[in-house]
């Protein structure tokens, strides 16, 4: 039976896998940087279609905005667009290739083995996820795990700008300590 | 959240303020004066100290059920904070003679503490794991405070890279756990498994998780691959700390969640931990062995000494030994704490600059030259030996005792021997120190001579009198939630 939520899903599910396709393809790192973005955007608005509007949101903020322009910062001082294209793997690949068919290997046997004892989900109360709940939620019964998060952040952010930022450091070489005898 | 939840927390609550305002005002201090911020983050631990002490033990619940101030976590805090005032006495003068003054120091030292604080406290496993890292983190960023020295950024990235995943292991083991009880709060996980049909498998695969997660931390045979490079390539004062809070807070983490909602597991768990002990110890003591440098010997020894604290965690499931082999852990901690601060004491004060003066043959003759300094590098060698008269022979005989009346004389047998074996390596540092000729040069800073003579006294001190402070132990295991 094709319902027009299905045949929605259907063609979102399409985009999702060919984004994810173009992105792993494209030996173009802007390219693949956009075909991500597409991903994502897509991956949320199935979110949408399952009712969950929240965490929709925050995938299109979150994933598709911050991250992405993390990303594009990075390929464009880094310079990653003008890299040389070779075979990034190497050798790997054939291990890639051997987990990547024993994965497709557990997946066949699960559909094979478990696919009589599908279970109905219990369809969650329609303002289960929604932003007010979630926000309840959060600065309520997790007020103080979000307070901690918060200073683990500053943590983060401290370390990092100690770790790149030194002062003084300039034309100190690195060192590995002289020692008598190592090893 | 409510006040009273607030007032639960209250010394940890100032300590995490303190720190704050303490990375502002720090700001303001010029470079040459860093020894401010030395000050003020002493004062700040100095305070969470007496606010932790004057709330007394009486058990109480805050934030809904996700932390609990009881005796086993005062008592912890305790040794945290202590150990944090020394370690701030430790690196004062070392941050200045390695020249890596930065006032940042402090405020991430006294970030970690709070970590740990909060490690005890947690009742939930969403604490357990934020606690975790806000005290991991801080110990990455402070193992590769030595810029562009490339052992101490070595150890910085293999210290974050195993930490990172070893705090995922945890984790997945938390999601496996929610999974099978549907809770994360540690009551409610043990309800759910005595009443409700819980998946038992999926439960103990995520206890599981949590065990090596955990073990990774401490430092634990076969997770240790990360300590003896980590402990040698970061600078000598982080590593005391590490070396004694980071460890402590892995077994308060561990002994608060298997033992109030895991005693379930311990049928499955009890060969994997007295495997776990084992290994331990004769892998860390016989590895010690062959080390010439003092900082990696100090790390072996490190993973030797938490082979012998897993023992208290063996007979976790015993309900009969179980207080016993609490106030038995903590009175261990307290004689390796006060062990292992004394020693990086003096290490520090004979190490120089670009890794200098760390080798075994840099100790001849300082007996000789600076009687004190020997005298005390010489009484903490024998605690770490356990033989008498320190508190390290009372920790392992409360240890090994324990370890007997669970059942498990055999284990009890192995560490015995393990120590022995110990006594080599142990002792070769105080022979070279009184018995081989040469002219050591050592610091001496006001601080560093008293860390290292309050602590060799404490060692030889409280060992005249165990009963008391194994009976101070046991209170604190009494008040426990």
């Amino acid at each position: 039976m094709l319902t027009t939520g299905t045949i929605i899903f259907g063609v979102f599910a399409l985009v999702v896998i060919a984004s994810a396709l173009g992105m792993l393809l494209s030996r173009n790192a802007i390219y693949a940087a956009l075909f991500l973005v597409l991903n994502f955007a897509t991956v949320a608005v199935l979110y949408l279609i399952l009712g969950a509007p929240f965490i929709a949101l925050v995938q299109i903020t979150v994933y598709a905005g911050s991250i992405m322009v993390l990303f594009l910062f990075v390929i464009m001082l880094l310079g990653a667009e003008k890299l040389p294209a070779g075979e990034p793997l190497g050798h790997h690949r054939w291990i890639a290739l051997l987990f990547g068919l024993v994965f497709l290997a557990e997946l066949a046997l699960f559909l094979v083995y478990r696919a009589g004892m599908r279970a109905a989900v219990n369809t969650p109360p329609l303002e289960f996820g929604s932003p007010a709940a979630v926000g309840m939620s959060l600065f309520q019964k997790y007020a103080l795990p979000f307070e901690i998060t918060g200073f683990i952040l500053v943590v983060a952010t401290v370390g990092a700008i100690l770790l790149t930022r030194g002062e003084g450091f300039k034309g100190r070489k690195r060192t590995l300590e002289i020692q008598s005898q190592d090893k | 959240m409510t006040l009273t939840d607030l007032m639960t927390i209250l010394p940890l609550a100032v300590l995490v303020a303190w720190t704050t305002a303490l990375l502002l005002v720090d700001l303001w201090i010029p470079k040459d004066r860093k020894g401010i911020t030395a000050l003020l983050a002493a004062f700040g631990l100095a305070l969470t100290l007496g606010l932790s002490l004057a709330r007394g033990q009486q058990p109480r619940q805050a934030f809904g059920g996700m932390v609990v101030v009881d005796g086993f976590a005062v008592f912890l805090d305790v040794i945290f904070l202590a150990s944090g005032l020394a370690s701030i006495a430790l690196a004062h003068d070392y941050l200045k003679r390695m020249n890596i003054v930065r006032g940042e120091y402090y405020s991430l030292l006294l970030y970690a503490i709070s970590g740990m604080m909060l490690m005890t406290y947690a009742y939930d496993l969403i604490i357990v794991f934020l606690a975790l890292e806000l005290l991991s983190i801080p110990l990455y960023i402070l193992s590769g405070f030595v810029r562009l020295n490339l052992r101490s950024e070595e150890a910085a990235l293999k210290y974050f890279l195993l930490g990172t995943f070893s705090s995922g292991l945890v984790l997945y083991g938390i999601a496996l756990i929610f999974a099978a009880t549907a809770r994360t709060d540690l009551p409610g996980i043990l309800a759910a498994v005595e009443l409700a049909p819980a998946n038992l498998t999926m439960f103990l695969v995520g206890g599981a998780l949590l065990l090596v997660g955990f073990s990774f931390k401490g430092a634990i045979v076969p997770f240790h691959e990360w300590a003896p490079d980590v402990y040698q390539g970061a600078p000598s004062s982080v590593t005391a700390f590490m070396s004694v809070g980071a460890k402590a807070a892995g077994f308060a983490a561990l002994m608060r969640v298997f033992v109030v909602a895991f005693p379930s597991l311990s049928t499955d768990l009890t060969p994997v931990l007295w495997g776990l002990a084992a290994v331990t110890m004769v892998f860390g003591n016989i590895v010690a062995l062959a080390q010439t440098n003092l900082k990696r010997l100090l790390a072996y020894s490190s993973i030797a000494q938490s082979g012998y604290l897993m023992m208290a965690f063996v007979p976790y499931g015993q309900g009969i030994v179980l207080s016993d082999t609490i106030a038995a852990m903590l009175f261990f901690l307290v004689g390796y704490a006060l062990t292992t601060l004394g020693a990086w004491a003096v290490v520090i004060a004979v190490e120089k600059a670009e890794g200098r003066g760390l080798e075994l043959q840099d100790y001849a003759g300082l007996g000789r030259k600076y009687p004190l300094l020997g005298a005390a590098m010489t009484v903490f060698m024998l605690s770490f030996i356990g033989a008498p008269p320190t508190l390290g022979f009372w920790g392992k005989f409360y240890l090994f005792r324990t370890a007997v009346e669970g059942g498990f004389t055999s284990l009890a047998l192995l560490g015995l021997v393990a120590s022995i074996f110990s006594a080599y390596y142990y002792l070769r540092v105080v022979v070279m120190m009184f018995m081989r000729p040469g002219e050591p040069e050592a610091r001496r800073d006001p601080w560093l001579v008293l860390t290292a003579g309050v602590s060799a006294l404490a060692v030889v001190g409280f060992s005249l009198v165990p009963g008391s402070l194994l009976n101070l132990a046991l209170q604190a295991v009494l008040k426990l939630l």
